[in-house]
């Protein structure tokens, strides 16, 4: 029950709470606030959390909202209690399809589909498959739904015990008979999440899709019904064994891409086609529902199999972006901290500046792993090329190959909790194990026009 | 025609939507509109929110989604994500408020606490999000005009719409230029009981909103929006009057609807009509060998033939409701927005269109029609032809109650055309991206109005001089700040500074001057020259439309040949000038004045001052005389 939860959470404080207080007033409720020869008469509305404790929030006969401030002799009084709000979904028939596949539906906390109170305002999201069923019919033609919350937090604050949680509930559902499983997922932190679970769940054999949405659901210029019926569609359909993000590959709503989970990177803090593939290109795409693969390389789906959660992770290691002229002290304060690994975000080719030395030596010598990529993100580390390179490979810098620094330090975490041996965490970090190092580098991969016209 | 307005309960309302001369209401760009072709383009789809369906109807969904999507043409250099709805809205223009804010005083409205942006749910792809932007700003206006007081409940601050462009089969075009740009909402109460005093307080609150100098100006930069009832009729919220001179008509024009409307309900009631069933007949045999080019045009290859039986409403159908427009063109209108039809046919208008006698009566036996019904019909695809067919019937239905609640378009010549039911309850819900902005009383104290246009009117005529008419003039049009300066800068002549602004580069650019190139500065050079006697002010539009060619005033005085007469020299032309009309002078004396001065004023042709000519004239002819 949602929306009574954001009822009760009106959001009123202060000065404003009492005096709702003292008049028995509740959000819903009709009433006429009275101040110096004005009155206004409305329906109190919760309070954002962006506004002050001096306002009463209306809304009027018309529709419009408008704040009331709340002064010395301000006098609220009760015209009508109001009722709350009516968000029943019609009871729907679902008989399961035994011709389509099932698909589970993971929740972990941003809003898959949602739908708005116009009364209050209030955007309450859907969860239930009910819900989600009628908030995206198109899912029903397309597979049997079922829906599990995972956990419920913002995608800011994932942590690796949740990447571990999230992999669990995946395995059990994969193991219990679900052809694919789809992730609803805040895009912040998606494609951590998404390398994180390449890493973790062994022997997997049935796709596992991440998806979320740019655009909030409750406005019809969302792109969350695409996203999920495309991720729906690569779950159900496709034969990718593999952790994928699926979202839109445009700026139009016309065709989501396929990315391969150790690949994909928000590269945009607002366009509804952020996510790339960066060094690689995507498996393939969804486009009015059909699919369509871009390459061979990829692991394919099979019947049966038992997949596995080795959800370990060594939390303690450092991304560290290098500057011009950046001081040993950085890296001396991350060894003080206790950190076990450090991955370094050098320039070019992979290069630090010279004060960087002492630290990394110092590091190396406390068998803390140092690997090395690349700022540029886009491209492979070479440290052969220059003499600094090589003075870092001298140093025990691993290069860290064609990986995106962000893959680079969660594979760090997840080595470190297989192995503290520095020698075996190299051999680890240089092997591709889910795709997140690529043996030779395509040369259709840089960066392409935002308004390249369709793959 | 007549009509008495009062028996009637006729009552009229207004919206003027005025859009401000500043950036746009929710990012950086330029309110610029572009004529040029865009250089991109982006298509997008819009879904229906949950609620905005009412309730779970995945058909009502399915039907959405068929529809068209929409194609924006968008411009790089003036136009950026947020109206590409790829980045969240920026704080709102503080400018645009303060405008707002400085109209609803001019209004005598209060002014909100505090402001709180609403979504207003719009899904015809005008807005690329789905929703326009709006904020109420003020409440309770109210303003005398005329001995008319009237009321304006509500004033709004809200973002514009793209324009639309045209339509394809697939898309709707829309360029995304204009969709940001600030607008101020007004909105009259329903306080009008008459055609006419409309459209006098839509333009004294126009002349209001200039007078701020904030506002745009040109076509579609103010649009009036009209709502219309009478007694026993509906409100229709008539849409895009953009001519102040069309409102009476527009209104005219809809009591006339409404009144016939109601006769046709009053006709079918005593017909004893029962309401019409959705059930839609296949008549494709019926045109199989048909002669009716149109028909088969329209069936096209596959298409078929479609009817339906309005029970009792022969001869109804061609009842016309405006002139030009019947009870069929209005059931035609819902046939091509629900079913995207081209048209419609009706046995009210049978035999014609090339559709034989025996055509019509077959047509009528497998409808199953009566001879005191209609049957209308429909050739095409077969999905559309039933959905334009079951749009026709809801219609005909709602002919039984009389005058259904609508929003229209009107049309240039005044009438008014079906666009969507009125929505309900409006779909608002808060704007979450943009926070509440509380309007202090210091923010409303930094606010300066401007003279009211009868005010300023006022004070042309005592200060400068002024003939009520030139006064009159410079309060409407945008000159009025200008005009001021010029003076203050160059001390000439006002009302010679006035008619140069308000009427010689008024003539001058229907000659196709281009007045657009004239700077401030240039005017203000040339005044003063006016000024310090050393240019003719009959000289003025000669010299201005060398100035519109790019050229200096000092070169297109050289170039004109204008440099004044000295006082000296212009006395031996006047001498001149009389000793050879000697003749005339000896007949006429001083009646010779008149003729003298027009060969005088020929010869010096702006170089020299009439009023002096006049002067040295008649000395010289006194002289001559004695």
């Amino acid at each position: 029950m949602h929306y009574r939860k954001l009822i009760a959470m009106a959001g009123y404080k202060g000065r404003a709470q009492q005096l709702l207080k003292a008049a028995s007033v509740n959000v819903g409720d009709r009433i006429k606030v009275e101040d110096a020869g004005r009155t206004y008469e409305g329906v109190l509305m919760p309070r954002t959390e962006l506004g002050d404790s001096n306002h009463l929030v209306l809304k009027l006969k018309s529709g419009y909202n408008l704040g009331a401030r709340i002064g010395t002799g301000t006098k609220i009084s009760l015209l009508e209690k109001g009722k709350p709000p009516k968000l029943e979904v019609p009871k729907l028939e679902i008989k399961p399809d035994p011709s389509k596949p099932n698909v589970t539906i993971i929740g972990t906390g941003g809003t898959i589909a949602s739908r708005v109170d116009y009364r209050t305002g209030a955007v309450f999201p859907a969860f239930t498959p009910e819900e989600i069923y009628s908030a995206v019919p198109e899912l029903a033609e397309i597979a049997n739904i079922k829906v599990v919350e995972a956990c419920n937090v913002f995608s800011e604050h994932m942590t690796p015990e949740l990447w571990a949680k999230i992999g669990g509930v995946i395995a059990k559902e994969i193991n219990e008979g679900a052809s694919g499983v789809v992730v609803a997922h805040g895009t912040d932190t998606m494609a951590y999440t998404a390398t994180a679970l390449s890493f973790t769940l062994k022997g997997l054999h049935r796709p596992v899709v991440l998806v979320g949405s740019q655009r909030s659901s409750d406005r019809p210029s969302s792109d969350a019904a695409l996203n999920l019926i495309s991720a729906v569609t690569v779950a159900g359909k496709s034969d990718i064994a593999e952790v994928c993000v699926v979202m839109h590959g445009s700026t139009e709503d016309d065709f989501c891409l396929i990315h391969r989970g150790t690949r994909v990177r928000k590269c945009h803090t607002s366009r509804r086609d952020t996510f790339m593939s960066i060094n690689d290109i995507p498996i393939g795409m969804v486009k009015g529902r059909e699919l369509k693969y871009f390459r061979e390389g990829y692991k394919r789906t099979k019947p049966k199999s038992k997949v596995t959660v080795d959800g370990k992770f060594e939390s303690k290691v450092a991304l560290l972006k290098v500057t011009p002229g950046m001081s040993s002290s950085v890296i001396n304060g991350i060894l003080k901290a206790g950190d076990k690994g450090i991955v370094l975000e050098g320039t070019g080719l992979g290069h630090v500046p010279e004060s960087l030395f002492a630290g990394i030596k110092r590091a190396v010598a406390k068998r803390v792993p140092v690997v090395m990529t690349s700022q540029c993100l886009w491209g492979r580390v070479d440290m052969k090329v220059y003499s600094t390179g090589r003075d870092l490979l001298k140093l025990g810098v691993i290069p860290g190959e064609d990986m995106l620094p962000e893959v680079a330090w969660l594979k760090l975490m997840w080595a470190l909790a297989q192995t503290k041996d520095p020698k075996e965490v190299s051999k680890l970090m240089k092997s591709n194990l889910a795709g997140e190092i690529t043996p030779r580098t395509r040369p259709d991969v840089f960066l392409k026009p935002a308004f390249a016209p369709t793959p | 025609m007549g009509l008495d307005y009062e028996k009637l309960g006729l009552r009229v309302g207004f919206e003027i939507h005025q859009e401000l001369n500043t950036h746009k209401l929710f990012c950086n760009c330029p309110s610029k509109l572009r004529d040029e072709e865009a250089p991109l383009k982006v298509k997008r789809r819009l879904r229906p929110t949950q609620s905005e369906m009412g309730e779970v109807d995945r058909a009502a969904l399915a039907e959405a989604l068929k529809d068209k999507g929409f194609a924006y043409q968008l411009y790089p250099e003036s136009i950026c994500l947020v109206e590409l709805d790829e980045e969240p809205p920026h704080p709102i223009n503080e400018e645009a408020l303060d405008i707002a804010l400085e109209v609803a005083l001019l209004l005598n409205a209060k002014p909100v606490d505090e402001v709180h942006t609403m979504r207003k749910i719009v899904i015809d792809g005008s807005n690329t999000c789905g929703f326009q932007r709006t904020a109420l700003v003020a409440l309770d206006g109210r303003i005398d005009t005329d001995g008319k007081s009237f009321g304006m409940p509500t004033i709004c601050l809200e973002e514009d719409a793209a324009r639309k462009m045209g339509e394809g089969t697939e898309y709707v075009n829309y360029r995304l230029d204009r969709l940001g740009i600030p607008l101020v909402e007004i909105a009259t109460g329903p306080d009008f009981s008459d055609p006419e005093t409309p459209a006098k307080a839509a333009l004294y609150i126009g002349q209001i909103l200039r007078a701020t100098g904030k506002v745009k100006r040109g076509i579609g930069t103010i649009r009036q929006d009209i709502n219309v009832s009478i007694a026993g009729g509906a409100r229709q919220e008539i849409k895009g009057v953009q001519e102040l001179s069309l409102i009476s008509e527009v209104i005219t024009r809809e009591v006339r609807r409404q009144i016939a409307l109601l006769e046709i309900r009053d006709e079918l009631r005593r017909r004893r009509a029962e309401r019409a069933e959705k059930k839609i007949i296949n008549v494709t045999d019926v045109f199989s060998g048909t002669k009716s080019g149109v028909i088969r045009r329209m069936r096209g290859d596959g298409g078929e033939v479609l009817a339906v039986r309005l029970p009792k409403f022969a001869g109804l159908l061609g009842k016309e409701l405006q002139p030009g427009r019947r009870l069929g063109t209005e059931f035609a209108a819902h046939a091509r927005i629900y079913g995207k039809v081209g048209g419609i046919f009706h046995t009210d208008e049978l035999p014609g269109y090339g559709i034989s006698e025996e055509e019509t009566a077959r047509l009528k036996r497998t409808a199953g029609a009566a001879d005191e019904d209609s049957v209308v019909f429909v050739a095409g695809d077969k999905e559309r032809a039933r959905a334009a067919l079951k749009a026709v019937v809801g219609r005909a239905n709602q002919a039984l109650q009389g005058v259904p609640e609508e929003t229209r378009r009107a049309l240039t010549d005044g009438n008014t055309e079906f666009m969507r039911p009125l929505p309900g309850a409006e779909r608002m819900y808060p704007e979450t991206d943009i926070p509440p902005i509380p309007i202090t009383p210091a923010r409303l104290r930094k606010i300066k109005l401007p003279e009211l246009p009868e005010k300023q009117r006022a004070r042309l005529m005592e200060r400068y001089k002024l003939s009520r008419e030139l006064a009159e003039r410079l309060v409407l049009s945008d000159k009025l700040e200008i005009f001021e300066k010029l003076i203050a800068r160059t001390k000439a002549d006002p009302t010679l500074i006035a008619t140069t602004l308000e009427e010689t580069l008024v003539s001058l650019r229907r000659e196709g001057v281009k007045v657009e190139n004239i700077q401030k500065n240039a005017l203000a050079e040339l005044f003063t020259r006016v000024a310090k006697g050393k240019l003719a002010k009959e000289a003025v539009p000669e010299v201005l439309r060398l100035v519109a060619q790019r050229i200096g005033v000092q070169e297109a005085v050289d170039k004109l040949g204008l440099t004044t007469f000295t006082r000296p020299d212009l006395k031996k032309l006047v001498t001149e000038v009389v000793a050879s009309n000697r003749a005339l002078v000896n007949e006429r004396g001083m009646e010779a004045m008149g003729p003298l001065m027009g060969i005088l004023m020929e010869k010096v042709r702006g170089r020299a001052d009439g009023k002096l000519v006049h002067e040295l004239l008649q000395r010289e002819l006194r002289k001559v005389k004695k």
